[in-house]
C-alpha cells in the first residue's frame, strides 16, 4: 500500500507540476530571499513599515491600492501600526470623497482608518493592491513549473525586478514615452524610472540604496496582496502536523487490523 | 475519497457563497472582501480553490485505476457510464465556478470555452448567444454561472448515489479482476472481507495522508496552480498574452488545439463535407470526443480479461498512456507554436488510437498471462507461504 501511495504521490506531482505555469515570465527576475518565504515565512514587520513609506512617498503618486482598507495597517502579520499611528496615517495622507457630507451633495475629508487606500490616481496606472500576486517571476524549465515550485510564484521578485530593471534607453512612440526595462516582458514599458538612489529618508537610517528601496516596497507589496500569509501559513503547518499524525496512528491501526486476515493467508496451504 | 471532496467543495462553496456577490462591478471586489475582512475567509477560499484541484487528482486516478483493472467491463458499463457523466458535470462545474471571481482569465476564459459552442456550423452562434444570455460575456453569463454552479454539484452528488447503487448491484470490482464465488454464502466469505471495519480503516489512512499533502498545497502555496492573470480584474478590452485553463482541462485543451488547418485529416473532412467542418469544428469535435470514446471504452476492449495484471501488453500501452496523458496536460499549458503542435497533435492521436485501435485489438492478438482461480487464492499467494519463499528467492513483489 504504501508503494501504491507512493506511485500515486509521484504521479500527483507530475500532473501538478506539468501543469502549473508561468505565462508572461519572459523578463529577466531574480531571485531574492524574502523573509516571508517558505513554509515558516514571516513578515518583518520593520521592512513592510519603510514599504510602506516608500508607497506613501513615490509609488501613490499615480497607483491605487483600493482593496487595502487602512485600518489593515494595524493588523497583526501586516506592518502592524498602533491604532493611534493608523488613524495618524490615514488622516495626513488621503482624502476621500464623502456623498453624505454637505446634506448629501458630498464633499472630500481627511481619511479614516474605515476608508480604504485610494484607488489609482494617473490614468493608465495599475493598481497595486494585488499586483505581487498577478505577476509571476519565473517559469519553466520549459513550462514544467519545477522553477516555481523551488523558488516560489515570484510576484515580488518581479516588483523587485522591474523597479531596479532600467537600463536608461528611452523611446517616443505615438505621443509617449517608452522605457527599456529588463525584467518587463516586451522590454519597453511606459511607467518611467522612479527611483533613483537615496529617494527616501527612514526613520531608523535604513539603507535606501535603490535594490534596498525595491526590495521595502516589494515585501509592502506582498503583504497588501495576500495580508493574511502569515495566519495560513499558521494554519497550513498544524493541518499537515496533526494529519501526518493521524496518518501514523492510522498506518498502524491498518496494520493490527489486517494482520489477522494475512496470518490466516499463510496458514492456508500454498499452491 | 471523492464523496470527502463534493462534501469539502459544496460545504466551503455554501460559506463563500454568503459572502460573494455575482455582478460583474463587484465581484472581484467581494472576493478580495472575503480574502480580506471575513473570518477566516482567506482559508475558505484557498480551500474551496485547491479543493477543485484535489477533486480533479482523485478522480483522475479514479478513472485511470478504472481504465486499468477494467473496470468498466460488463457487468459494470452502468457504473462506468455514470460515472464519466459525473466527470463531464464536474468539468462544467470547475469550469463555471472558475468564472465567478472576476479575473482576467475568468472573462476570457469563459470567452474562448463558450466560443467553442459558436464553431458549431450553422446554429452555433445562436447557441453560444443563449449560453452567455447575450452576444458577449457579461452580467447575465456570470449570473447563470453562479446560478448553475451552485445547482450542479447536487446533481453530482445525485449521480454518485447512482454510481454507488450501481455497483452495489455488481459488487466492487478488485486487484484481480476475478469475480467473487456467488455459489455458497462461505465460499463468497472466503473471497471478500466485510466494508467495515476492513476498507474503511484502509481508506481513511489514505485520506489522512492525501490531506496532509493538501494542506501543505494550501498553506504553503495556494497560488501555484492559479493563474497569477487572475489576481487582476476582467476588462474585456485586455486580452491576456497567453489565454490558458485550469490544468485539469489542459489535456482536453491540448487536444482542442492539435488540430489545425494543416492537419491531412482536418482537410480531409473540410473537403468531404465542403468546408462545414473547419480546423475549429475539427477541434471541437475531438476534444469532447476524447471524453466520449472514453466512454465507450467497455464496448471498445474486446479483452475476456479483466485485469491489466494478467495482460502483458496492455500494461505497455497503458503506461503509454498514462505518460501521454501527462504530456498532454504539459503541451496544453504551452503556447501553440514551435514544436508544441506537433506534439499535441501525436498526443491526441495517441489518445484516439488507444481507445478505437489499441484496445480492440489487444483483446484479439495478446495472450494473457493465467489467472488466479479466485481472489482467495491471489491473497493466499501474495501473503501466504508461497510469496515467503518467492520473496526469499529474489522474485520482485507483484505490483498491486
Amino acid at each position: 500500500m504504501i508503494k501504491k501511495l507512493a506511485i500515486s504521490a509521484v504521479a500527483a506531482t507530475l500532473a501538478f507540476s506539468s501543469g502549473a505555469f508561468a505565462a508572461g515570465g519572459a523578463g529577466e527576475v531574480k531571485n531574492i530571499d524574502f523573509s516571508f518565504e517558505g513554509p515558516f515565512g514571516r513578515f518583518d514587520q520593520a521592512q513592510l513599515q519603510r514599504g510602506l513609506q516608500v508607497y506613501t512617498e513615490i509609488c501613490s503618486g499615480c497607483h491605487g491600492l483600493q482593496y487595502v482598507p487602512l485600518r489593515t495597517l494595524g493588523d497583526s502579520g501586516g506592518p502592524q501600526f498602533s491604532e493611534d499611528e493608523v488613524r495618524a496615517y490615514a488622516e495626513q495622507n488621503f482624502e476621500v470623497f464623502d456623498e453624505t457630507l454637505l446634506d448629501g451633495e458630498g464633499d472630500w475629508r481627511a481619511a479614516t482608518p474605515n476608508d480604504h487606500f485610494p484607488a489609482v490616481r494617473s490614468a493608465g496606472a495599475p493598481d497595486l493592491s494585488l499586483m505581487a500576486k498577478a505577476r509571476a517571476g519565473f517559469s519553466g524549465p520549459h513550462g514544467t513549473g519545477i522553477n516555481q515550485l523551488l523558488k516560489g510564484m515570484g510576484g515580488p521578485e518581479y516588483i523587485y525586478s522591474m523597479l531596479t530593471g532600467y537600463t536608461g534607453e528611452e523611446k517616443e512612440e505615438a505621443g509617449s514615452f517608452l522605457y527599456y526595462n529588463k525584467a518587463f516582458p516586451g522590454g519597453w514599458i511606459s511607467m518611467a524610472p522612479v527611483l533613483y538612489g537615496e529617494d527616501v529618508e527612514f526613520a531608523d537610517g535604513s539603507p535606501n540604496d535603490i535594490s534596498s528601496i525595491a526590495k521595502d516596497v516589494a515585501a509592502f507589496l506582498m503583504w497588501t496582496a495576500e495580508p493574511k500569509l502569515m495566519d495560513r501559513k499558521q494554519a497550513g503547518f498544524a493541518g499537515v502536523a496533526l494529519l501526518t499524525f493521524l496518518s501514523i496512528l492510522l498506518y498502524l491501526t491498518n496494520k493490527r487490523l489486517w494482520a489477522p486476515i494475512k496470518a490466516r493467508a499463510k496458514a492456508a496451504p500454498a499452491e | 475519497m471523492l464523496v470527502f471532496c463534493l462534501a469539502l467543495q459544496i460545504i466551503t462553496g455554501i460559506v463563500l457563497v454568503m459572502h460573494y456577490t455575482p455582478h460583474v462591478d463587484l465581484a472581484f471586489a467581494s472576493v478580495e472582501h472575503i480574502m480580506r475582512n471575513v473570518n477566516g475567509g482567506h482559508m475558505l477560499r484557498y480551500l474551496h480553490q485547491n479543493g477543485a484541484s484535489l477533486f480533479f487528482v482523485a478522480v483522475y486516478i479514479h478513472i485511470f485505476r478504472g481504465l486499468y483493472y477494467g473496470s468498466y467491463k460488463a457487468p459494470r458499463e452502468i457504473t462506468w457510464i455514470v460515472g464519466m457523466l459525473i466527470y463531464l458535470l464536474m468539468m462544467g462545474t470547475a469550469f463555471m465556478g472558475y468564472v465567478l471571481p472576476w479575473g482576467q482569465m475568468s472573462f476570457w476564459g469563459a470567452t474562448v470555452i463558450t466560443g467553442l459552442f459558436g464553431a458549431i456550423p450553422f446554429i452555433g452562434d445562436p447557441i453560444q448567444t443563449w449560453l452567455l444570455g447575450g452576444p458577449a460575456v457579461d452580467n447575465a453569463t456570470l449570473n447563470r454561472f453562479f446560478s448553475l454552479h451552485y445547482l450542479l454539484p447536487f446533481v453530482i452528488a445525485a449521480l454518485v448515489a447512482v454510481h454507488i447503487w450501481a455497483f452495489h448491484t455488481t459488487g466492487n470490482n478488485n486487484p484481480t479482476g476475478v469475480e467473487v464465488r456467488r455459489t455458497s454464502k462461505e465460499e463468497a466469505e472466503r473471497d471478500t472481507l466485510p466494508f467495515w471495519p476492513y476498507f474503511v480503516i484502509k481508506d481513511l489512512f489514505a485520506l489522512a495522508v492525501i490531506l496532509a499533502v493538501f494542506f501543505a498545497v494550501v498553506g504553503f502555496m495556494p497560488n501555484y496552480l492559479g493563474h497569477p492573470d487572475n489576481y487582476i480584474e476582467a476588462n474585456a478590452l485586455a486580452t491576456p498574452a497567453h489565454i490558458v485553463p485550469e490544468w485539469y482541462f489542459l489535456p482536453f485543451y491540448a487536444i482542442l488545439r492539435a488540430f489545425t488547418d494543416d492537419v491531412w485529416i482536418v482537410m480531409l473532412a473540410s473537403w468531404v463535407t465542403g468546408g462545414i467542418i473547419d480546423a475549429k469544428f475539427f477541434g471541437v469535435l475531438a476534444m469532447f470526443g476524447a471524453i466520449a470514446i472514453m466512454a465507450l471504452a467497455p464496448w471498445l476492449d474486446t479483452s475476456m480479461v479483466r485485469s491489466g495484471r494478467y495482460r502483458p501488453k496492455f500494461k505497455i500501452f497503458f503506461w503509454i498512456f498514462i505518460v501521454n496523458f501527462v504530456m498532454l496536460t504539459w503541451v496544453g499549458a504551452m503556447p501553440a507554436e514551435g514544436i508544441y503542435p506537433m506534439i499535441s497533435l501525436i498526443g491526441a492521436m495517441y489518445w484516439f488510437a488507444y481507445f478505437l485501435v489499441i484496445l480492440p485489438l489487444l483483446g484479439i492478438i495478446e495472450k494473457p498471462l493465467p489467472q488466479p482461480a479466485t481472489i482467495e487464492d491471489d491473497f493466499n499467494a501474495h501473503y501466504g507461504k508461497a510469496h515467503a519463499t518467492d520473496s526469499a528467492a529474489g522474485v520482485a513483489e507483484p505490483a498491486e
